[in-house]
């Protein structure tokens, strides 16, 4: 056997080794597979320290949580889906009061003779720079939503 | 060719997106242990797995609508999962338990059982030796191992999981295994 044979050998060894352990071969890979193994005893060799692993591992099981854990996890779950909704609602609710609370109390600033036009232009200017931010904020959070695959995922 | 089951969680993901939550609870239900052990395998710490876990069944129900109903949902859940899973273990630097804390360490049921007392200890040492080695794997090289050999999927469900190819799972494969057969390598080599 030439040593181009031999690394062929050991390239097609390696890349059917894991689906021989799983048992995911075809049945053409897996007669290749065993004509490879029966020619090579270090193939063989590795072959069963691997087959030892996967016995290994597949035996080891995490410790089951108590009972009660799975008999509420259902109810836990729809506590959350249900908090979410009411956060949403929560939010626009909150949304709507603020909007409407700054747009009355910029009304009621221009509208007020007393005040210094210098104040009345300092109040507005912040409140046209948070409104700005927020806008901002927003459009950024649903651009990074709709460009990013892993969007379910809070960053 | 759809299995029986196939069919009716297809039927039960059809009623979700109407917004049926009784449905939605049927998969929860369905699925609540494997997503449990799966983020435990992760990241390690009991109260994060649950909680994390429970996180990513709220987030697939708000996602709901997007998913394929011909799609198997855990394939779906799991991208999910593993990205909170992953994003918490970067947030916390991993503060997790050893795995030998959480394991149940079923290996006994696996070796001889004769009541031989060196054998035994030598039993307990390998599986002391197993957790710790699956322990210090890298989080990419535990997934893997954990999907395959913890939850027995198949090849085809751990690409679809993963979103990659079959070719690929192969060969994550067997760097995770080579490197716990490395770490074990007073156990394996013999």
């Amino acid at each position: 056997m030439t040593d181009q044979d031999q690394t062929y050998n050991r390239e097609r060894f390696y890349q059917l080794l894991m689906g021989a352990v799983d048992h995911e071969l075809t049945s053409n890979e897996f007669n290749e597979f065993n004509h490879l193994v029966d020619n090579n005893p270090e193939f063989r060799k590795e072959l069963e320290q691997y087959k030892k692993l996967k016995e290994v591992t597949q035996a080891m099981k995490f410790k089951s949580p108590p009972k009660e854990v799975w008999d509420n996890y259902w109810m836990n779950t729809y506590n959350k889906i249900e908090r979410g909704i009411a956060w949403i609602i929560f939010s626009i609710g909150a949304i709507i009061l603020i909007t409407y609370g700054l747009f009355k109390a910029v009304e009621a600033i221009i509208a007020d003779p007393q005040l210094e036009g210098i104040i009345k232009i300092g109040i507005i200017a912040i409140l046209l720079g948070l409104v700005i931010l927020l806008v901002s904020v927003v459009r950024e959070k649903l651009f990074v939503r709709k460009s990013d695959p892993y969007k379910e995922i809070q960053r | 060719m759809k299995t029986e089951d196939e069919i009716d969680e297809r039927s039960i993901i059809l009623r979700c997106q109407k917004g049926d939550k009784q449905s939605y609870g049927r998969l929860v239900e369905k699925y609540m242990k494997r997503a449990y052990f799966t983020a435990l395998g992760l990241v390690g710490v009991h109260e994060g797995a649950l909680d994390l876990s429970q996180e990513a069944f709220v987030r697939a129900y708000r996602s709901i609508n997007m998913l394929d109903a011909d799609r198997k949902f855990f394939t779906w859940y799991y991208q999910i999962l593993r990205n909170l899973c992953f994003n918490y273990l970067r947030d916390t630097a991993r503060h997790a338990r050893p795995f030998s804390d959480i394991g149940d360490n079923q290996v006994d049921n696996i070796i001889d059982s004769s009541q031989d007392s060196s054998l035994q200890v030598e039993q307990n040492e390998l599986k002391e030796a197993v957790w710790n080695a699956i322990d210090t794997l890298k989080p990419h090289e535990r997934e893997i191992i954990m999907l395959k050999d913890f939850q027995e999927m198949s090849y085809k469900e751990i690409a679809e999981s993963m979103d990659c190819p079959i070719g690929t799972v192969m060969s994550r494969l067997f760097t995770a295994r080579k490197a716990l057969k490395n770490k074990l390598e007073s156990y394996f080599n013999d």
